[in-house]
């Protein structure tokens, strides 16, 4: 057996050898288990020629980046060989004490949580992960105004313009079940100050929470139950506008007014159908100018909008699945012909949970290509996060007698030249070092690409503590910066009653929010110990990870809206809005391939809604379906890519392109030219467009002689002996004159029997 | 109406009966229009008896309509139990002590399903539960005097809150704070200063404009505001105690006679009228803004005179009003009318008999402005002087609805016109002024560069 490359690297208390073959991976670590004591002090990775009490061999397996298995022999002397891999985690922590960085700890647990890079990994790889995610689309409904007043929608206000601001502050208020809601709590203790930029031609008192609802824009209503009948939802009787609680300022209510219009109903995938458990007609929320400390931004502008927002069951498996069910619901959106489109206008949360995680929503993504990688790296942060919870449980005995202990830093008398720090001092600020008993190692433990536990709890100080990063340093720092910077602040602080199993936090900023930090540190690491994965809003980063948005609510934010009596949606409403429902995304790709149009356009045509367009042309100009199909679906995307899809065409254009080459007798072989150049010039006549590509009428007779004469003059120039040159060259000659002037195929066959002559 | 099917009435009535349903039960409901599931909720009187309401699993509400209800099962029962978190208010020797006397405001609220309306949930352990910052103030207690919202408060409810009140403060109170429904708060307001004279103590109403069941809520810094005001301030004033911008930054202390609401909606919707606020109040400070208000004694002497005859009628009077709107009153035996004039203090001639005969049969008519801002000034004009002499009143600046309560509260004493007169026109705290200050009058009109740089620049 052929090995590529073996990769020699320390592992703890051991060395660990990792050879691939082809795609298949092995993974050997010789592993001198209770050698701590023996290697004390020596440099890590040495451990030929020790007495050991155990040795243990770690066989792991790979095969498409995925760890299939690990086999693990154990030789202990006069002993029964053990079989568990409980020891690998035993030495996470103390080995940091030896010398491990925490680069290579977290290098370590990344392979103890088993992660592979998205490219890597198969079906069976979430499947193993127990991956299970379910959507929430957003998609804002092209009306002229707002849902429940009568301010213009879809007018934004520029940065830094704004007409008056002013200033609002959330408190949790109870759920009509009589409870309050986790988010509402987390909410309370963030004491954030939250202003609102109001633009007056977009914003009035209803925006500001100074005027009660008017009555439901009846408009957005409609498109709604448009929707919802394309889905083949339940209809609800009657809409009861609810309220659903947001602390974090982004409604200047506190809350959403929200109502379902429907329930129950699937959408089919290839991968099987998904469950669509509802969708709901909101209003669209404030934009987020900024957030820092304990101010947070917005514009109002947006506030109001109208919008539907259709939830999925979590029924997706994979993280193309979930790509794959947000494209069919935007398409579905979008067939409506009654939504708008552009930045922002379609929004998604995703909602990833693996077996024995929890419910995670990641907020607000702005495009579906960004949804695998997000989903992907979100089940293995919760894988991580429970592998840490299970070395806690064996660390820890009684999960709740644990608590931090927090010592106060001298904050004068620090020497440092470590910015934040420096910072804090100049403000006078507080300063402490709070250690958390039994969890060396655990800092630096591997969370997802990029991050480590310590980061759960950076972005949590982030949010709820009002502390802005880099708002924290802790005992397994990876930079030298800050591992220098976090050893000057622990010295100073007495940290006495933390040991070598303990892992330290340094914090520091103004003294409310320091002690808000330390109960969020501790709430946080209890959460590590009990469920393993908190519930969470996730913000999503371009790289693909995500960050502590705040927690997640659940059912006990619902409130009724008092200010809004129910409003029955009537059999006839119904069957009004069914009249004109557009063909069903899935009846569309089903006519795509009927029309045999190829498979990599189905995107772009259901996304730009041109399959009807496409059936129009065909029926009217007895044109191949899989020519026109090809057309948009190749050359005007081309276009648009190159020209930018911001021009000023319009799609009927298309329309009347091919009356014109039709009304001209044009060969339909000249329409990608045109339409080039049609789109890059949007005002262009046509006659004009006609002129820019070259074309000149001649006659099919005066090509086919043409043909004869090119025919001589390329043997007299003839370099290759390929016995198809010929015919490719003179093609190549007559193709522009052709174009528009004969069926491309036709010319080549003549050519070739012309080239059969000689 | 049974219990267990609250609220419910005609066909959603039946179709509960029907499947033998209850309210809280978790069903399964069949219908034309598909299958849904979740909690049977009570029904709002109020609106149609065409549909049942279902809260979904996702917390959402739902209504089906009954005709289209074909099955329903209950496959379990959820009763919902409404309670604000109750803490034992702390009680630390060295703060002050606060009375909150209740009439139904919602400084805290809960649902009602009967109206689908809120209604006030209200005792220290539920108030501290909801803004436990009340216990950084004060030792408060509270007493519930009433429920309802505050169009239904009336001379009846201000004799008992005047004489609870004094009570309180022979007790030794150090302030005492009311809670209030908005839309009457000033005209209680005035009652409590002609009822209440010579208080030694801070006397603050306040409300919200937002009820306290939404994150957004004025509530409960109002009533930080308030209780601030009633433990710490030297101002020895009946007083309402509401938003000064709409912004959540600081409150405006109004005089009790001189503050009206001005905002069908808004936060700040009480304003000074023909004056300045006495002080600003905010979670930090007591900034007072005049300083001719009486100061807070050490006394325990307070005037209490809770008298009203209910015989009084205010009269808003519009172009073409014809004498029968004031022979009506007469005729059914009102004994003082308060007249809104336009302008400076007007109405029209066809008026004029009904006017005499008022006079002549011992009714007593004053003259206030519609205007608000201003005085009545009866003798720059012909028809002002004739009004006059035909024996109507002017009243100075006093606000059309103060003096519709000193009205009440002057006949509740005396049936003497010249004595009700007397008391009329003798300022008993602030109703009447000497002077208008120039800053009295400001309603800044928007769309003028220099007011949009000023809101732009300011949180208002």
């Amino acid at each position: 057996m052929q090995f590529a490359k073996g990769l020699k690297a320390p592992c703890p208390h051991g060395v660990r050898w990792r050879y691939s073959w082809g795609s298949i991976v092995f993974v050997i670590d010789i592993v001198v288990a209770g050698a701590g004591a023996a290697t004390q002090g020596r440099p890590n990775g040495r451990c030929a020629n020790i007495d050991f009490e155990r040795l243990s061999f770690v066989l792991m397996i790979g095969c498409d980046g995925l760890i299939m298995g690990r086999v693990r022999h154990t030789f202990v002397p006069d002993g029964p060989a053990a079989n568990d891999d409980s020891d690998w985690r035993e030495t996470i922590g103390r080995d940091m004490q030896q010398g491990l960085t925490p680069g290579d700890n977290l290098k370590r647990t990344r392979e103890l949580v088993g992660y592979v890079p998205r490219s890597l990994a198969t079906p069976q790889t979430y499947q193993a992960l127990g991956f299970k995610s379910g959507l929430e689309i957003h998609q804002q409904l092209l009306t002229k105004a707002k849902l429940f007043c009568r301010c213009p929608a879809g007018l934004y206000q520029g940065p830094g313009e704004y007409d008056a601001e002013l200033v609002r502050h959330m408190r949790p208020t109870l759920s009509e079940m009589g409870e309050y809601d986790g988010t509402a709590l987390m909410e309370r203790k963030t004491k954030k100050n939250i202003i609102y930029r109001i633009k007056n031609e977009t914003a009035c008192t209803y925006d500001v929470d100074d005027t009660p609802p008017f009555p439901i824009n009846r408009e957005a209503l409609g498109i709604a139950v448009k929707i919802a009948l394309m889905l083949k939802l339940n209809i609800v009787g009657e809409l009861h506008i609810t309220r659903k609680q947001y602390l974090d300022g982004s409604i200047p209510t506190g809350f959403q007014r929200t109502a379902i219009v429907g329930i129950e109903g699937s959408i089919p995938l290839s991968t099987g159908p998904v469950r669509i458990i509802q969708l709901s007609i909101e209003e669209d929320a404030c934009r987020e100018v900024s957030d820092s400390g304990h101010w947070r931004v917005y514009t109002t502008d947006r506030l109001g909008m109208p919008l539907i927002e259709t939830v999925t069951y979590p029924d997706m498996k994979t993280p193309d699945a979930v790509a794959e069910a947000a494209h069919y619901l935007r398409f579905l959106n979008r067939s409506s012909g009654l939504v708008r489109t552009g930045i922002g206008a379609g929004r998604e949360d995703v909602n990833v949970s693996i077996t024995g995680g929890t419910r995670v929503e990641i907020k607000g993504v702005a495009h579906i290509r960004w949804i695998p990688e997000l989903v992907h790296n979100e089940a293995f942060r919760q894988k991580a996060l429970l592998t840490i919870k299970s070395i806690l449980a064996e660390r820890i005995s009684d999960p709740n007698a644990w608590k931090v202990s927090v010592s106060e830093v001298d904050a004068g008398g620090l020497n440092t030249d470590y910015a934040p720090i420096l910072h804090a001092q100049q403000l006078g600020q507080r300063i402490v070092a709070v250690t958390l008993p039994k969890f060396a190692g655990l800092m630096s433990f591997f969370t997802q690409p990029g991050h480590m536990f310590a980061d759960e709890l950076a972005g949590r100080l982030k949010v709820i503590a009002c502390l802005e990063r880099p708002n924290m340093l802790h005992s397994e720092e990876a930079g030298p910066v800050e591992r220098k910077a976090f050893e000057v602040c622990a010295a100073s602080g007495s940290t006495a009653e933390s040991n070598s199993e303990d892992a330290v936090v340094v914090v520091w900023g103004a003294s409310e929010d320091v002690t808000t930090a330390i109960e969020t540190i501790e709430e946080r690491c209890r959460m590590a110990m009990g469920m393993g994965v908190p519930n969470e809003t996730r913000k999503s980063l371009p790289d693909g990870t995500t960050i502590f948005e705040r927690v997640l609510p659940g059912p006990d934010r619902m409130y009724p809206d008092t200010d809004s009596a129910p409003i029955p949606i009537e059999q006839d409403v119904i069957d009004a809005c069914g009249l004109d429902l557009p063909a069903s995304v899935e009846d569309q790709m089903a006519q795509l391939g009927e029309w045999r149009i190829p498979r990599d356009t189905y995107h772009y045509l259901l996304k730009r809604r041109l399959v009807g367009l496409i059936g129009r042309i065909a029926a009217e100009f007895q044109c191949r379906p899989r020519f026109v199909g090809t057309l948009l679906g190749h050359t005007l995307k081309h276009a648009e890519g190159k020209f930018g899809a911001s021009q000023k065409f319009d799609i009927e254009r298309i329309y009347e392109l091919f009356a014109f080459a039709s009304e001209r007798k044009l060969e339909w072989a000249i329409l990608p030219s045109l339409l080039t150049t049609a789109y890059q010039f949007p005002a262009m006549p046509f006659e004009s467009v006609l002129a820019a590509v070259g074309y000149t009428p001649i006659p099919a007779e005066r090509i086919s002689a043409r043909a004869a004469v090119l025919q001589e003059q390329f043997e007299r120039i003839r370099t290759s002996p390929d016995p198809g040159a010929r015919a490719r060259w003179i093609m190549g000659q007559l193709r522009p004159d052709a174009l528009g002037n004969m069926p491309l195929p036709e010319l080549r066959s003549m050519i070739e029997s012309v080239a059969a002559h000689v | 109406m049974s219990e267990t099917l609250k609220g419910y009435k005609g066909d959603g009535l039946a179709v509960l009966e029907k499947f033998h349903v209850r309210i809280w039960s978790d069903a399964v409901v069949k219908t034309t229009r598909g299958e849904f599931k979740g909690i049977i909720l009570p029904r709002s009187e109020n609106d149609d008896d065409r549909h049942v309401v279902l809260k979904l699993i996702t917390g959402y509400n739902v209504g089906i309509a009954s005709e289209t209800i074909l099955d329903i099962k209950e496959i379990g029962y959820k009763e919902a139990h409404y309670k604000i978190p109750e803490k034992e208010f702390p009680v630390s020797p060295g703060k002050p002590n606060v009375k909150l006397l209740g009439t139904g405001g919602t400084i805290a609220s809960r649902l009602d399903y009967r109206t689908g309306a809120v209604i006030p949930a209200f005792s220290p352990g539920e108030l501290y539960g909801a803004v436990p910052e009340l216990a950084e103030i004060c030792n408060l207690s509270t007493e519930k005097l009433f429920a309802v919202f505050s169009e239904n408060m009336g001379p009846e409810q201000y004799i008992t809150l005047s004489k609870a009140i004094a009570r309180e403060i022979e007790n030794g109170i150090d302030g005492i704070v009311i809670g209030h429904g908005t839309d009457t708060m000033h005209h209680t307001a005035s009652a409590l200063n002609f009822m209440l004279q010579n208080s030694p103590v801070p006397v603050v109403i306040v409300g919200s404009q937002r009820s306290s069941d939404r994150p957004s809520s004025d509530a409960a810094l109002n009533l930080i505001h308030a209780t601030k005001t009633a433990a710490e301030s030297d101002i020895a004033e009946v007083m309402v105690c509401m938003f000064g911008p709409t912004s959540d930054e600081y409150g405006l202390l109004h005089l009790g006679t001189r503050v009206r609401k001005m905002h069908s909606s808004y936060r700040s919707t009480f304003r000074t009228i023909g004056d300045i606020p006495i002080a600003m109040v905010s979670r930090n400070a007591i900034t007072p803004l005049k300083d001719t208000y009486n100061r807070r004694r050490k006394d325990r002497k307070v005037t209490l005179l809770p008298y009203f005859d209910e015989r009084v009628a205010m009269v808003y009077y519009y172009p073409n009003m014809h004498r029968d709107m004031i022979d009506s009153l007469i005729d059914n035996g009102y004994r003082g009318i308060i007249i809104a004039g336009t302008g400076l203090g007007h109405i029209n001639k066809p008026v004029y008999p009904a006017i005499r005969r008022a006079a002549a049969e011992g009714v007593a008519v004053f003259m206030t402005v519609q205007t608000l801002w201003g005085y009545v000034h009866m003798s720059v004009y012909d028809t002002g002087r004739d009004l006059m002499a035909m024996g109507i009143i002017p009243l100075a600046n006093m606000l059309p609805e103060v003096a519709y309560i000193k009205l009440g509260w002057a006949l509740g004493q005396t049936s003497d016109i010249a004595k009700v007169k007397e008391l009329m026109l003798t300022p008993v705290c602030g109703e009447i002024t000497d002077r208008e200050p120039f800053n009295g009058y400001l309603i800044f009109q928007g769309g003028i560069p220099e007011v949009e740089d000023f809101l732009r620049k300011y949180h208002k």
